[in-house]
């Protein structure tokens, strides 16, 4: 098990320098050279600064080795810093974001709780909702309720977020008047009163991520059920006169969960891409939206470092997700 | 005079096999959801194509256009107006045209590469490793943030030679097709690797074709099936992604739409006007499950393990 997460872990590194390599040509090589766009109201001095640590006038590969440290020594010495009050950084020029002069890892660190918050509720829902749906309709296959399953399904796949969002504003938010439309991040959950109220803003985001992931799981379930469903273990148990519920609950269920619990780790990449929609579309303010602001506002290092910052998270979840699938599935390991 | 009597009576007995075209189509018929999906999408693509004949009000003039701004559904505007006094209907007809080429543009780019790196990967054992390697580099790249900056860096430059218009065309098909034909090749790979092994590419290879010969004419007529159906979802898949950068604002410009740029528009009035935001949404939910039955059905027609049972 050792060797097989370190093989991971070993494929995972020239991974993620490829996508940094990918990330850097694409801003470095586009028409404009990110200096001509610095701001003119950044005073000479930082400038030059900026400058000197981008290595402007160096080659190339030169550029993308600094980008590089800077990514992954200068930064994270910093952080280790701010923890321990080390001064491993010694002063040295951190990663500015162009709209806001402060350090992007700053602004990363700020907004990252909120973009995690919400989509991990939005997961777990989705999760929560998919797994009994998908069970069910495995065990009655071509029921009444199967059929709405694969319906709902169908539908979830088909209904892009930013439309199913919307939907959920429209009804809920302005006909209904039940929930807020935007989210409110100046709250603090202090006291009951103002947890209630985060719930409420946060059931329209987490309504719309969870229904939409809801979707593709519950057919995972099914089909990975209905596998088992057939096996010779499942006569067995019931040729011993084990109740139904043992059957399916502990037998069937335990076996299908395998593929399942990976291509749940899987999906959480990809609930990342769908939170920079609900996030601008709920004005949720996460990691989604900043990158958003960033665009528009032209700021190219706040812009690269999310990018990078993404891949990171995707990596990391594919990771988890073999990792996680070596763990349950023995016959992966060796293979 | 010739009599074709006789040798008409002589085939009866002797039913002629039905061609494997008319089986699939038989196949086809019997998913609900694929009929029900093609209608659809047929409706769909006559209604974009043909519409803008049949539906063709005259252009008003700007001072005309404001004093019927935000207009209710009626006789003369099917769909209402805009906040600009233009109609919806013809809007959401241009609009459509737009995404549907979009979709489908961009489906063909993400074929084409994927279809060569599979088949690559798959036949040459020394290109293997590599291009699967590649492949799964591609598939960890954050896709819509990485879209999104490809759309900000390129934009102008590519405006500033082809034309707003046909610029963010190119780049978004572009875009769009570079970043999503891994699946395809995964799936070429997946078949050819076991084409390989077949006898009758053993009997080309031992005649002596060359591999070229072999790839065109023995491998990729038997890699048909999977890839249109790929093809297929790819369409859904790119439509889907084209709202998404338009929908952010960072698609085609407002007076070239397509159906997310129309969404995006809309969603300012979306508490006075829901009904801007809920036509382009719904039509681009439609296409898109209607893509995704068609997709369910082609599998299913083109397998011959499944058809005919």
């Amino acid at each position: 098990m050792l060797t097989y997460t370190l093989r991971r872990l070993l494929i995972a590194i020239p991974t993620l320098l490829f996508i940094s390599l990918v990330i850097f040509l694409l801003v470095d090589l586009a028409p404009g050279s990110p200096l001509s766009e610095i701001p003119l109201t950044v005073p000479p001095d930082v400038r030059q600064r900026m400058i000197e640590a981008m290595g402007a006038d160096k080659p190339v590969v030169f550029r993308y080795f600094l980008w590089l440290r800077q990514f992954f020594i200068v930064e994270p010495s910093y952080l280790v810093d701010s923890w321990f009050g080390t001064d491993l950084a010694d002063g040295q020029q951190r990663i500015l974001s162009w709209q806001s002069r402060a350090p992007v890892f700053q602004v990363i660190g700020e907004r990252l709780p909120q973009t995690l918050t919400v989509i991990g509720t939005a997961y777990l829902v989705g999760v929560l909702i998919a797994l009994p749906i998908g069970i069910y309709s495995a065990y009655r296959q071509y029921s009444l309720f199967d059929q709405f399953g694969t319906l709902f399904a169908m539908i979830g796949f088909s209904v892009p977020t930013f439309f199913s969002g919307t939907l959920f504003i429209i009804i809920f938010a302005v006909w209904l008047g039940w929930l807020p439309t935007k989210y409110n991040t100046q709250l603090n959950v202090v006291d009951w009163a103002s947890f209630l109220e985060q719930l409420r803003q946060m059931a329209l985001p987490v309504m719309t991520l969870g229904l939409a992931n809801a979707a593709a799981i519950s057919r995972y379930m099914r089909s990975s059920m209905l596998d088992n469903m057939s096996q010779d273990y499942v006569r067995t148990a019931r040729a011993k006169g084990m109740t139904e519920r043992t059957v399916v609950l502990k037998h069937v269920l335990r076996n299908s969960m395998i593929p399942v619990v990976t291509v749940i780790a899987l999906g959480i990449p990809s609930i990342f891409g769908g939170a920079i929609i609900t996030e601008n579309l709920f004005g949720v303010n996460g990691i989604g939206a900043a990158l958003i602001g960033a665009i528009n506002a032209s700021d190219l290092p706040m812009v690269q470092t999310l990018a990078f910052i993404f891949a990171v998270l995707i990596v990391t979840f594919n990771l988890i997700a073999d990792v996680i699938y070596g763990l349950l599935d023995p016959r992966i390991r060796y293979d | 005079m010739t009599d074709p009597t006789p040798r008409a009576a002589a085939a009866a007995p002797l039913e002629k096999p039905a061609s494997a075209n008319r089986a699939i189509w038989r196949q086809f018929r019997t998913h609900k959801g694929a009929v029900f999906g093609l209608a659809v999408l047929t409706f769909l693509v006559l209604a974009v194509l043909i519409g803008p004949y049949l539906w063709n009000p005259e252009k008003l003039s700007v001072a005309k256009a404001m004093a019927v701004r935000n207009r209710p559904p009626s006789w003369q505007f099917p769909l209402g107006t805009d906040q600009l006094g233009r109609d919806m209907l013809q809007r959401m007809m241009q609009a459509g045209k737009v995404s549907l080429a979009v979709g489908f543009v961009a489906m063909f780019i993400a074929i084409l590469v994927g279809t060569t790196v599979g088949v690559l990967a798959g036949y040459f054992k020394r290109l293997d490793g590599p291009l699967m390697r590649l492949t799964d580099m591609f598939l960890a790249l954050p896709l819509i943030p990485l879209l999104l900056v490809m759309v900000m860096l390129f934009r102008d430059t590519i405006a500033r030679s082809l034309g707003p218009e046909l610029g963010a065309f190119v780049l978004i098909c572009l875009a769009i097709g570079i970043t999503s034909w891994m699946q395809a090749a995964r799936i070429v790979r997946g078949e050819v690797l076991a084409l390989k092994e077949r006898e009758y590419v053993l009997a080309a290879r031992s005649i002596g074709a060359a591999p070229r010969r072999i790839i065109w004419r023995h491998i990729l007529p038997n890699v048909v099936s999977p890839v249109m159906v790929a093809a297929t979802l790819g369409v859904a898949e790119a439509i889907i992604t084209e709202s998404v950068l338009s929908f952010l604002g960072l698609g085609f410009p407002p007076d070239f739409p397509t159906w997310g740029r129309l969404l995006f528009d809309g969603l300012q009035y979306m508490q006075l006007y829901p009904e801007r935001v809920i036509w382009p949404g719904l039509a681009i939910s439609l296409t898109v499950l209607s893509v995704n039955y068609i997709g369910d059905g082609l599998r299913d027609a083109l397998d011959p393990r499944i058809r005919g049972r």
